[in-house]
């Protein structure tokens, strides 16, 4: 038996990989290699924790230390002190990870994982994703065996449906019944598909799973295949996750040698083998029909729909596509039963739900919690509040295909019945905080700006109306907005939605509606007024020096790039606005913060 | 993969070797006093011993930490076991070949070697 005393897990997601992880990683080896203990101490590389603020994370069992934001420079005083002579390093725990009396809190204790559940992250920072046989430890493929040697196609299928189980991809379509429709649809082949394009800015999900679990992807597309009559899949992956397309190609590799994958799994009359497809970034490609196109080697646009996927997909055949969140869950659900299942969530949305939170926020990254939680939870309690004392102004969920939560709405459950309600959607799961510097105008623009880029130009709606209500946010975040253009913004909107080809065109005006819903008064301040009460608008900012705090001190003339400021030395100085270009130097430069931008 | 039972002998050969990263709920602690006292009256090899024991008899629910200084330095090396629902038990002056006997003795079959004890030393 292998036996090591003590395990330093080194976070190797995306987020602590960027932050230096893999160099952790390394001198952690050479420390290890130094103090003669490689045979005491096990380094192992995992997917992500969550907590990517504090990254690179470092975990050390089996006291469970969580040290956070570990420098190359820090490694040799864990592997000396604590690795060696069993002293922690406290100074290095991350702040919420210790009681007052300097003992440590199990995970489950830390603010930040208090109220998560972790269903489909649950082996994520736990095992390394590169290695089969920990994931078997944690019950992996044992839902594979227990479908293919104990179940009917249809019993697996009714498993998923009774577990109320929704797609975690945007629509939220129930899983079992897609399943069913795909099944049972006509055809010589069919294929099982995973959407892992992630397109969305500020998601991070989907990868954080392939990243840390990608065998239980893997497993569930299996199960998919066994449940439709499918013996070939396909994971598509954006080219721009090279961590996860690594530790997906590792775990193929793995499972086929261990008979996971291939021809008669479990010795069974069941054969299944998975490839990748490199997407290229387009974010129309994450659209089911478009995704198919471009496995195929086709341009990545959409087609209508009927017919569906589950009907004609890919190659002309029956098709299951599935989110890589969706998938995570199965084996799970195979494993405990459906009716475990159905007591996490709401009666509409069962099961948790993946968010990643960035923007505005103390603990930027990845949670997962129970459906129903709500957005004040996840904000104030997970995420530790919005930096600097700021106010909360807005949540925008669902990324350019969603729409923004203002403040009043902090209270209501998170589910996809009740996001929609409001106005947004649950969308894939990117979760952006928004305080009261941002400017609901410019967060519109921004998202629109981004749909307009990314449309496939194949129907006008999308092509032309979108780029219309582009050009009207612009003039309006420039100063030249005109009475009626609210709602004009809003007709075309409307249209949109309603005619554009695909889930694209008809959810890009959702930003600029549901802005315009809640915060109104901005857009109505930037037309009428010419006024960015955020003081985002570069272009309605003006920046004043106010005579009665000017001491005349010179400083800020002395900091201005283009000459704009003059005055008599102790008397209040002015800026010429036809000069100024707003770079805000002076401000920062004035003792007396006699300056203002506004 | 032909069957279940073949997952199952993977699942259990690599379960121990990951069970450290479980919350710790039941399982015999023994913990290894390494202050600069402990290593440099001979820590180090009391602590490779314990791990060369626990690995010979496959005692997947061992967990052998370290810690700072116990106290007594002049009894040093100084070890506490603990078994779930037992009492601490502290050893001193602890060598490669006494940890033999707590591992069989102790830790295997639930016998405290009292010689070996702090009580015995005082
Ligand atoms: C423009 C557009 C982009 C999309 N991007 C993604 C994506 O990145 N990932 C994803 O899983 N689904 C994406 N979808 C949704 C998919 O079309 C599809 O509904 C989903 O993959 C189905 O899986 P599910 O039922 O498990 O959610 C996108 C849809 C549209 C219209």
């Amino acid at each position: 038996m292998e036996f090591f005393r003590s395990h330093v897990l080194i976070c190797g997601g995306t987020g602590c990989h960027s932050s230096g992880s893999a160099d952790v990683m390394e001198t952690f080896k050479a420390e290890l290699a130094k103090n003669n203990l490689e045979n005491e101490v096990k380094l192992v590389q995992t997917g992500c924790f969550g907590l990517c603020a504090v990254g690179p994370v470092v975990i050390v069992y089996p006291e469970g230390a969580f040290y956070s934001r570990v420098s190359v420079e820090d490694v040799s005083r864990i592997v000396s002190e604590h690795l060696l002579k069993g002293r922690i390093v406290t100074d290095l725990l991350y702040h919420d990870s210790i009681h007052e009396d300097e003992a440590i809190k199990s995970l489950n204790e830390v603010d930040f994982y208090k109220k998560q559940k972790r269903l489909a992250l649950r082996n994520c920072g736990v095992i390394d994703p590169e290695n089969i046989d920990e994931y078997i430890a944690f019950d992996g493929y044992k839902a594979l065996g227990k479908v293919l040697l104990e179940m009917t196609p249809e019993e697996t299928i009714d498993i998923i449906k009774a577990s109320g189980l929704r797609g975690r991809g945007g629509a939220g379509f129930p899983t079992g019944v897609k399943w069913e429709f795909t099944a049972k649809a006509e055809g010589d082949k069919k294929y099982v598909c995973c959407n892992a394009d992630e397109g969305d800015p500020g998601a991070f999900m989907d990868r954080s799973v392939l990243e840390g679990d990608p065998h239980s992807v893997l497993e569930a597309m299996a199960i998919a295949g066994y449940a439709i009559g499918a013996d070939q899949g396909y994971i598509y992956v954006r080219a721009e996750y090279p961590i996860a397309v690594k530790r997906l190609t590792i775990a193929i590799g793995q499972a086929r040698e261990a008979g996971l994958l291939g021809k008669n799994i479990f010795g069974t009359d069941f054969s299944f083998d998975l490839e990748l497809r490199l997407g290229a970034g387009a974010f129309v490609c994450g659209e089911e029909t478009a995704l198919m196109a471009s496995i195929e080697g086709r341009r990545g646009e959409p087609r209508p729909r009927p017919p569906f996927p589950a009907v004609k997909g890919l190659f002309g055949k029956p098709t299951l596509l599935n989110n890589v969140e969706t998938y995570a869950n199965i084996p799970q659900i195979i494993l405990n039963g459906p009716e475990w299942f159905q007591t996490i969530g709401t009666e509409k949305s069962k099961g948790t739900k993946v968010f990643a939170l960035g923007g505005k926020i103390n603990n930027t990254g990845l949670v997962e919690v129970p459906m129903g939680t709500t957005l004040r939870e996840i904000i104030y309690e997970i995420g530790g509040g919005i930096p600097n004392g700021k106010e909360f102004k807005a949540a925008q969920t669902g990324g350019p295909s969603g729409g923004c939560i203002p403040a009043r709405h902090l209270d209501t459950p998170i589910d996809y019945d009740s996001l929609t309600k409001i106005g947004s959607m649950m969308g894939s799961g990117g979760l952006i905080v928004m305080d009261e510097d941002n400017c609901m105008v410019d967060i519109a623009r921004f998202f629109l700006d981004f749909t307009v880029d990314e449309s496939c130009g194949k129907c006008p709606p999308c092509r032309i109306g979108t780029k219309r209500m582009l050009e009207i946010l612009d003039r309006i975040t420039k100063g030249q907005g005109k009475e009626g253009d609210i709602e004009k913004l809003e007709e075309l909107g409307k249209n949109i939605k309603a005619s554009a080809l695909c889930g694209l065109g008809q959810t890009a005006p959702n930003p600029v509606l549901s802005t315009i819903q809640y915060f109104r008064d901005e857009y109505e301040a930037h037309i009428r007024d010419k006024k960015c009460p955020a003081g985002i608008c570069q272009a309605l900012l003006q920046i004043t020096i106010q005579a009665e705090l000017c001491r005349g001190c010179g400083l800020c003339v002395k900091a201005c790039p283009v000459d704009a400021i003059s005055g008599e030395r102790k008397s209040a100085h002015t800026i010429d606005q036809s000069k100024c270009i707003k770079c805000g130097a002076c401000m920062e430069k004035c003792p007396f913060k006699a300056i203002v931008k506004g | 993969m032909k069957s279940l039972k073949e997952l199952e002998e993977i699942k259990q050969r690599t379960l121990d070797s990951v069970n450290l990263r479980k919350e710790r709920t039941g399982g015999t602690r023994v913990v290894v006093g390494m202050a600069t006292c402990g290593i440099a009256a001979g820590a180090r090899p009391v602590l490779l011993a314990f791990l060369e024991e626990v690995k010979k008899r496959n005692l997947g629910d061992v967990t052998v930490s370290q810690t700072g200084c116990i106290g007594v330095c002049r009894l040093e090396p100084m070890v506490e076991v603990t078994r779930p629902g037992e009492e601490k038990v502290t050893y001193v002056k602890m060598t490669a070949d006494k940890v033999k006997r707590v591992v069989a003795e102790h830790i295997v079959n639930g016998h405290v070697v009292t010689e070996y004890t702090i009580g015995a030393a005082e």
